[in-house]
């Protein structure tokens, strides 16, 4: 994936910069986001009303886009990362601050939303909100009901108490292969701060996952979309909009398989993409025009109905579907939204602590 | 050759300038001949290696790139020698402090080797029965073992996935025929990652092998045979002793690239598999600590190339002795 992730990479920005030096008068734009997060009928569109060309390239990291902007020149106009992320990019000097006057459509975003991104974007000034969602747990409804006999699931407990995680082991249980999204999951079940720099409440998330580790058959931040579709898999703790995505995929599939989703009523983690402009981009101008067509309220919906994820922006809720629109687990009600937590970025040293404790988890050395 | 013909380029012009001239055309040739492999080792061993290996040297820090500069000229020479005070070893202290690292560098050997041994016996069947093999058809045969290559290693290790895993191909045929009742596992299991290897390095250790073994000369099996040598002794006395130059070269080009083999595990092994390879991709992406990532890939390489120069050593020297 991550090699794969890098040709495409490598690839397309060789195709930009000789198309760049083909057709100078050409007008282009670098793209690059997330995997699977995009209706492509909206950059087809994109450029017919603009002329502008869209080079669209996606990873499946933010540790990918990260190296990436640091090692500086990586020619692209516009990149998608996660809050917590982006704030410390922000701090590295990575992104230039967005030019509001060229971003009529800001008019259109969601207070609520731009309040919370502001804690990782100061006055949002060097993004705007492109997709938010949750980190839940995914499940197979039919083998969880076999396995568990009963066949709703709505707290961290299910996962994180290996007794019963012990019964879904055969069914096959996959874990997101982030420090960043599990260990604060692990001390929010634990009743504690999930921003906890603490090298104690660290240890204790740690043990509670080592507790679980033999119940679990994969880390990975992708892969659980084809397992959780194809049946391969029962439980898989992973992106809202990615377990929507398995589910989809499973109906059209017809092969009988049925994914439910859960945000689990202790509290869940609540990200949020956000759209940026590199400090080096090579086409800064094409950047605004892009960011500001994907604010108007029809694209932005059309996104969110095929990627089923909500969005940040308050004008498009009348165009997105009435099923989504009202599904809590896309557009959390009140009650929920008021439970769910941000994650803050870690500073150098509880970042290794948190990656030791995470390969201690998953190899067990 | 070539030093001959610097030798003599330099030696007291006694012949025509014409010769001369052609003296120091084959010399530069020779040079040259010589020159190309050392500027590709400068530009794409040498060069990288220093930059990595300064890179191990400085410390982590908020910026772009995230590490802090050393030895830059960005303030003059005076400045660049000024940078030798800067330097740490601190990174490479840091590697001892971790059993992690040292887990991770064994186990990469070991799944190397045990993954190079397999390959060498799948493999040498193959190119023996391809150097007997009636001259019309070897070209064809050749051709098969490349074929692979057409398409891209990363479609050909997911197959592996549709083919392993537990409602894959491998378990469906298995089930269906009742050689077993239940599904095997193998997806996610150090087997996998065995078989992922063997699959995808195979065309390196058949390359050299038959080109090997097509050069030997069979006469010495029917001479063997004459004398009242039965075939497997012979095959352990002549073939095999004059296919080692291949056997070593082969053993080799699996081994190097599988130490540092990264996607291969991380498709087809499981969670629980500790490589150097991953090990040096959290120190990268999940730490962005690029100085102690360049300080295990500094480590990795020497623990890789210092024992093969060693062995190349030894076997030069057994070279001449023969001689």
């Amino acid at each position: 994936m991550i090699r794969k992730a890098l040709w495409l990479s490598a690839t397309s920005v060789f195709l930009t910069l000789f198309t760049v030096g083909g057709h100078a008068e050409d007008r282009v734009v670098n793209v690059f986001n997330w995997s699977d997060y995009i209706d492509s009928s909206i950059i087809d569109d994109f450029t017919k009303k603009t002329g502008i060309k869209v080079v669209y390239d996606t990873f499946d990291s933010n540790e990918i886009l990260e190296t990436k902007l640091l090692a500086g020149g990586s020619g692209y106009d516009v990149v998608v990362p996660s809050g917590n992320f982006l704030a410390r990019q922000i701090q590295a000097g990575v992104f230039q601050k967005l030019d509001k006057s060229k971003l009529p459509n800001l008019s259109n975003m969601w207070d609520v939303i731009s309040e919370r991104t502001s804690k990782y974007d100061p006055g949002n000034e060097y993004s705007t909100n492109y997709m938010w969602g949750t980190v839940g747990i995914g499940y197979n409804i039919k083998k969880v009901q076999a396995a568990l006999g009963t066949d709703k699931i709505d707290s961290w407990d299910t996962f994180f108490n290996p007794e019963t995680l012990a019964k879904l082991k055969d069914c096959g249980v996959y874990v997101l292969d982030s420090p960043a999204d599990m260990i604060p999951a692990a001390l929010k079940y634990l009743g504690l701060d999930p921003n906890s720099k603490s090298a104690d409440d660290i240890a204790k998330a740690e043990e509670v996952m080592i507790k679980i580790r033999p119940s679990i058959r994969k880390f990975h931040s992708s892969e659980y979309i084809n397992a959780l579709a194809n049946g391969d898999i029962c439980l898989a703790v992973g992106f809202s909009g990615d377990v929507f995505q398995a589910r989809n995929r499973a109906q059209e599939a017809k092969q009988g398989v049925e994914i439910g989703y859960a945000v689990p009523k202790e509290g869940a983690q609540i990200w949020f993409d956000q759209m940026a402009i590199p400090a080096d981009a090579p086409h800064v101008a094409e950047a605004h025009e892009f960011i500001n067509y994907m604010m108007t309220p029809e694209v932005i919906a059309k996104s969110s109905n095929y990627v089923l994820y909500a969005n940040g922006n308050k004008a498009s809720q009348q165009f997105v579907d009435k099923a989504i629109l009202d599904d809590p687990a896309i557009y959390p009600d009140a009650a929920t939204l008021e439970k769910l937590y941000t994650v803050q970025p870690y500073d150098p040293k509880t970042q290794r602590l948190i990656t030791r404790s995470w390969t201690k988890i998953v190899t067990g050395q | 050759m070539s030093n001959a013909a610097v030798t003599s380029a330099s030696a007291p012009a006694t012949n025509a300038d014409q010769s001369i001239l052609a003296r120091l055309g084959a010399a530069f040739v020779g040079r040259l001949v010589i020159i190309i492999p050392y500027v590709w080792l400068l530009f794409f061993f040498l060069i990288p290696f220093i930059i990595v290996f300064k890179i191990s040297l400085s410390q982590t820090a908020i910026a772009m790139p995230p590490y802090t500069p050393v030895l830059d000229f960005k303030d003059g020479i005076s400045g660049f020698f000024a940078g030798f005070g800067a330097l740490s070893f601190d990174n490479y202290a840091w590697l001892t402090q971790d059993a992690l690292y040292f887990n991770a560098y064994v186990t990469s050997v070991i799944i190397a080797a045990i993954s190079t041994v397999l390959t060498l016996i799948v493999g040498y069947p193959i190119a023996y029965g391809m150097a007997r093999a009636p001259a019309t058809i070897r070209p064809t045969l050749l051709m098969l073992v490349i074929l692979p290559f057409w398409t891209s290693f990363l479609i050909r290790v997911y197959a592996w996935i549709g083919i392993l895993k537990p409602e894959g191909l491998l378990n469906q045929l298995l089930l269906a025929t009742g050689i077993i009742s239940q599904p095997l596992i193998i997806l996610n299991t150090y087997t996998a990652i065995f078989i992922g290897i063997v699959y995808s390095y195979l065309p390196f250790m058949v390359l050299p092998l038959y080109s090997s073994l097509e050069k030997m000369d069979y006469s010495l099996i029917e001479a063997a045979k004459d004398l009242g040598c039965p075939p497997t002794s012979a095959f352990w006395k002549i073939t095999f002793p004059l296919s080692l130059p291949g056997v070593i070269a082969g053993c080799l080009l699996v081994f190097i690239p599988a130490v540092g083999e990264f996607v291969i595990p991380d498709l087809l092994g499981g969670s629980q598999t500790l490589m150097i390879g991953k090990t040096l991709w959290n120190e990268f992406f999940a730490n962005r600590d690029w100085p102690v990532s360049s300080a295990v890939a500094v480590i990795l390489l020497l623990l890789l190339t210092v024992p093969i120069m060693f062995f190349q050593q030894a076997q030069a020297r057994a070279q001449e002795q023969d001689k």
